[in-house]
């Protein structure tokens, strides 16, 4: 027997993907350019402006730099505060649809 | 001891408030409805009320504020009226959305332009469709009582509750009220229980964004789509009615007073034609019944006490095999005809009843 939402109002745990998948809202995907990305240029934990900045907080600030496409939703707001211009926003045959 | 005075319909709406022991009261002055929540803030101050009371910058605020106190289980009351009322109507669908049993008294006044004090109703049949029950009281004995039912009635469907009462014509005029004992209504109203416990143990996320489509959370718990919750406010909607009825019986049997369930009838039986309205304007319709019936027409009367849910069953009954209704209310949709009539003309589809011309 599937468990009922026995629920009166909308709620849920808060956790990763509550609202269910949202990178399936992008139309553009942010592509980082490693050879002009801050941190993977100098090897080392430095700038991370797209982390700071991803209102969706799915950019890791590691080396590289890593972006989760299964909830980016494709703002750019990343491309457009990189200040070294590392990110790249493409939009893709399949993306197109 | 239960007691009589002399009192407003504003003042038996805060002694409801007051007998009920709410627990947060959040309030914006706005003519006619201030004494009511005026009264609260000097029992409060006094210290004859135990009341966390919120004051706020408006009756958006005040709105939220109740949704949010009544959210972490705290029992809520505000009074409004008119453009406060209509101020406050984003968050009336919150609190309907949220399944929240607050209680509010709305005093009905007119709404502007141009501007006006004087009473009609437009302002509470302006908010139908927010998902809130509607009561509307004849006197001021049954604003008393109907808040105290209103609270026990939105506590078991988790619906919110608006009590109306014509501004000045009941809200200034003073009535002896029975004030019930303090212990009968707590034997009446038990504490409340929200629907959801928030703890930060169990953390939960309230009103997320919802699809349309039903949805597996990340526990994999097929969660409800919108439509499912429309379906959920609306059900409970129409179980209201039960409840309201039966809570209405039994405090008959507790305090000795029935105000009717979804509706009440004078000298209908008999009746050719019949007088239909809500409020005080039913009150003073039973007086033209009496006139009527001297000048050798049979006239009756029915008050609709419940506007929504709408006692489509019981106005079917009270109408059937009668000749004439004739229709008296203080609002209209623009454009089409008076809330009421077109309500009472949708019950009756179906019935066969001829006649039905407006």
């Amino acid at each position: 027997m599937e468990p009922k939402d026995d629920n009166l109002s909308a709620m849920c745990k808060p956790a990763a993907g509550e609202a269910g998948k949202t990178g399936d809202w992008r139309d553009a995907t942010p592509v980082i350019d490693p050879s002009k990305c801050i941190a993977s240029v100098k090897n080392r934990p430095a700038c991370y402006l797209c982390w700071l900045y991803c209102p969706d907080g799915i950019v890791t600030a590691g080396i590289p730099v890593k972006i989760d496409l299964e909830y980016c939703k494709g703002c750019g707001i990343c491309a457009e505060e990189c200040p070294a211009k590392a990110i790249t926003m493409v939009i893709r045959k399949e993306e197109k649809k | 001891m239960s007691h009589v005075e002399i009192m407003t319909g504003n003042q038996a709406a805060a002694w409801a408030a007051r007998l009920c022991k709410v627990q947060v009261i959040s309030a914006y002055p706005i003519t006619p409805s201030t004494p009511v929540t005026e009264t609260i803030s000097q029992w409060v101050e006094r210290g004859e009320m135990k009341t966390e009371y919120i004051r706020v910058e408006s009756e958006h605020s005040v709105m939220t504020v109740c949704v949010s106190a009544s959210t972490v289980g705290a029992r809520t009351f505000t009074a409004t009226s008119s453009h406060g009322l209509l101020y406050m109507h984003e968050q009336l669908h919150w609190a309907a959305g949220s399944r929240l049993p607050i209680v509010l008294c709305c005093v009905n006044r007119a709404v502007g332009a141009p501007w006006s004090i004087s009473n009609d109703q437009q302002d509470s049949i302006a908010q139908r469709d927010t998902g809130w029950i509607q009561i509307y009281c004849r006197d001021n004995q049954e604003i008393l009582d109907s808040v105290i039912q209103a609270y026990r009635i939105a506590e078991q469907v988790y619906c919110p509750v608006m009590v109306c009462f014509d501004g000045f014509i009941l809200s200034h005029t003073m009535m002896p009220v029975e004030v019930p004992d303090d212990e009968l209504v707590c034997r009446f109203l038990p504490p409340y229980k929200p629907h959801t416990i928030l703890s930060p143990e169990d953390p939960r996320n309230i009103n997320p964004v919802i699809f349309p489509w039903q949805r597996r959370d990340v526990e994999g718990v097929l969660r409800d789509g919108y439509m499912d919750m429309r379906w959920k406010l609306q059900h409970a909607l129409e179980r209201a009615r039960d409840v309201i009825v039966e809570t209405g019986l039994e405090y008959a049997e507790q305090f000795g007073r029935d105000h009717g369930g979804m509706l009440w009838t004078y000298r209908a039986k008999d009746a050719d034609v019949l007088l239909a309205a809500m409020g005080s304007l039913a009150t003073e319709a039973t007086t033209a019944v009496d006139i009527l019936r001297e000048e050798g027409i049979r006239a009756g009367m029915v008050g609709i006490r419940v506007y929504r849910p709408f006692p489509r069953e019981e106005v079917r009954e009270a109408f059937k095999k009668i000749p004439a209704i004739v229709v008296f209310e203080k609002d209209i949709s623009y454009g089409y005809e008076g809330a009421l009539s077109a309500d009472i003309k949708a019950a009756l589809y179906g019935t066969g009843l001829k006649g039905a011309g407006s």
